[in-house]
């Protein structure tokens, strides 16, 4: 109990005093802890424009006119239970007029030719999106596979080439996406990591002092954690306390470019978590470091 | 029946040994140790300390002094030999429990080696500390063994403000505070003017009278004659001369 409490002091107090290098360790840990959380907004904002692009791309099939409403239905019923499909959404030949008129209410010749033609001439049809754009294809392969006498045709092969490419694009984005936050994340980590073990590198002499007056090992590693722990919170809490502020004033801006993301209302609804993510990396950081750098010099 | 008289005779002289190992407070045997083919720093070194003695180990630098003492709190491992202290080997204790063995060895270094970080009161009490002392035994002796050596005045002083004969008083009190059996003094006053090397011998003869064993290296001989205890001679890593009231000439 003496021993944990004198661990704990020490650790504190060194901290305090070696105030300088303290104060450059948790400065390094925090420009670590900002990319990393910057990292975190990156992927958030990039997940909700890839899946708004992924919502922008689906495959429509059109139906004979005389197609029965239960034969579409049929069909609409095979594919909700296709392990690709995320959504099915029925558009009757009505639906299709009605939207058509709202489309061009403005022209006046299309509104006319209507008239002249006397009954709808729009097909009704299955709006079909799938779990991943890639997987158009097996949906529709699937559907032309069955051959229903009822389907006129399938847009998806008049559109491959473009949802295709699309698809590629995202994957390339994702992928490309994860690996930078990978590499990134890993230099953040190891600029810490090294900061963290030049300055106990400073004190190696004390540790080796410490040694040879007879403190077991633990009792020098202790305070080394303790203060590694103190690094990693406070580079956290400074981190946490400099993205309340530059949130706020970029949000705004970024809801112009994209409406469907607003930052500050993200980061206040994760900040729990965001906060977690940040206070855990910086200690497991501090602890871990501080570790390895002891180890190294307490063999006297 | 012939064998079996020899080997009565062998288990005597052994047991004859064992004793001798069992009464000194530090026994080396046929320690040799060398750094690389081309360095000896000791040469089958055998040599008994006995409990409260004072002993000065001599020689010019190079000779093996310094690692004399660091094979004793084994900063460093012999090539060769056995290192006995109060009837336990150095070299067969667990190396994560070498603390226990430092405990019971105060050491004085010709750098001081205090902590930078902590006031002359921390340094000693770290000592304490490192070894579980209770806050109240801390708060008694730290005050006491720094006023032994004369440094009460400053405790509260951080190393860098302390002048080098101050330092090395800190080193001593910090040496003596958890009262081990033996102090080691390596070149004690190799950094001290004449004054200071004289408070810091006094100091050590009086630890010695207290009755805690003093092994000093040095090899400053004005201080070897005015002390006048036990020398040991060391050249080229091997004992040439081992005298009580021992002179060093050279």
């Amino acid at each position: 109990m003496t021993t944990l409490k004198r661990i704990l002091k020490t650790g504190f107090l060194n901290f305090k005093r070696n105030g300088w290098l303290s104060a450059a360790t948790v400065m390094v840990m925090v420009l670590s802890l900002f990319v990393l959380g910057n990292l975190i907004f990156l992927s958030a904002f990039a997940s909700t424009i890839l899946a708004e692009f992924g919502s922008k791309i689906d495959v429509s099939v059109y139906f004979a006119s005389d197609a029965p409403e239960e034969n579409i239905f049929a069909v609409k019923k095979d594919l909700e239970s296709h392990p690709d499909v995320a959504q099915v959404q029925y558009v009757s030949r009505d639906e299709a007029l009605q939207v058509f008129r709202a489309r061009h209410k403005d022209e006046e010749l299309i509104g006319q030719a209507l008239e002249e033609l006397g009954e709808n001439p729009l097909q009704a049809s299955l709006n079909i999106r799938a779990k991943n754009p890639a997987q158009y294809a097996a949906i529709s392969e699937f559907l032309s596979g069955k051959k229903y006498p009822v389907i006129d045709k399938i847009n998806y092969f008049e559109n491959k080439l473009v949802i295709e490419r699309l698809s590629t694009i995202l994957n390339s984005v994702r992928g490309g996406g994860s690996v930078l936050v990978l590499v990134l994340s890993i230099i953040a980590i190891l600029v810490s990591v090294n900061t963290i073990r030049m300055a106990i590198y400073t004190m190696r002499e004390e540790i080796g002092i410490m040694r040879l007056v007879g403190a077991a090992r633990w009792f020098i590693r202790g305070p080394f954690l303790v203060s590694g722990v103190l690094y990693g919170a406070s580079a956290a809490i400074l981190t946490v306390l400099i993205f309340f502020p530059l949130v706020w004033l970029i949000s705004p801006r970024l809801i112009l470019l994209m409406p469907s993301f607003d930052l500050f209302q993200y980061f206040l609804m994760n900040l729990l978590e965001f906060s977690a993510i940040l206070f855990g990396t910086g200690i497991l950081i501090g602890v871990f470091s501080s570790f390895l750098a002891v180890r190294k010099y307490l063999d006297i | 029946m012939l064998s079996e008289s020899r080997a009565g005779e062998t288990s005597g002289f052994q047991n004859h040994v064992a004793e001798i190992k069992k009464r000194a407070m530090i026994f080396f045997d046929n320690v040799s140790k060398f750094y690389n083919h081309n360095s000896v720093a000791l040469k089958d070194v055998t040599l008994k300390i006995n409990p409260k003695e004072f002993v000065s180990v001599v020689g010019s630098s190079g000779a093996g002094k310094t690692t004399f003492l660091k094979l004793l709190i084994r900063e460093e491992e012999p090539s060769r030999g056995k290192i006995i202290f109060d009837g336990a080997e150095v070299g067969e204790l667990d190396r994560r429990r070498l603390h226990l063995l430092r405990r019971r060895i105060g050491t004085i270094f010709q750098d001081y080696k205090l902590l930078s970080s902590k006031t002359a009161y921390e340094n000693v009490a770290f000592a304490m500390e490192a070894s579980g002392k209770s806050d109240e035994e801390i708060d008694e002796d730290v005050p006491q063994s720094l006023e032994i050596v004369g440094l009460k005045d400053k405790m509260h002083n951080f190393p860098h403000q302390l002048s080098g004969g101050e330092k090395q008083r800190v080193a001593i009190a910090r040496a003596i505070v958890n009262r081990p059996d033996v102090i080691l003094a390596d070149e004690p006053t190799g950094n001290l003017d004449p004054i200071n090397t004289w408070e810091i011998i006094k100091l050590l003869q009086k630890i010695n009278e207290l009755g805690t064993t003093v092994v000093l290296a040095s090899h400053d001989k004005e201080v070897i004659n005015m002390i006048g205890k036990r020398v040991v001679v060391l050249d080229k890593g091997m004992v040439v001369s081992d005298k009580e009231n021992g002179k060093y000439l050279v």
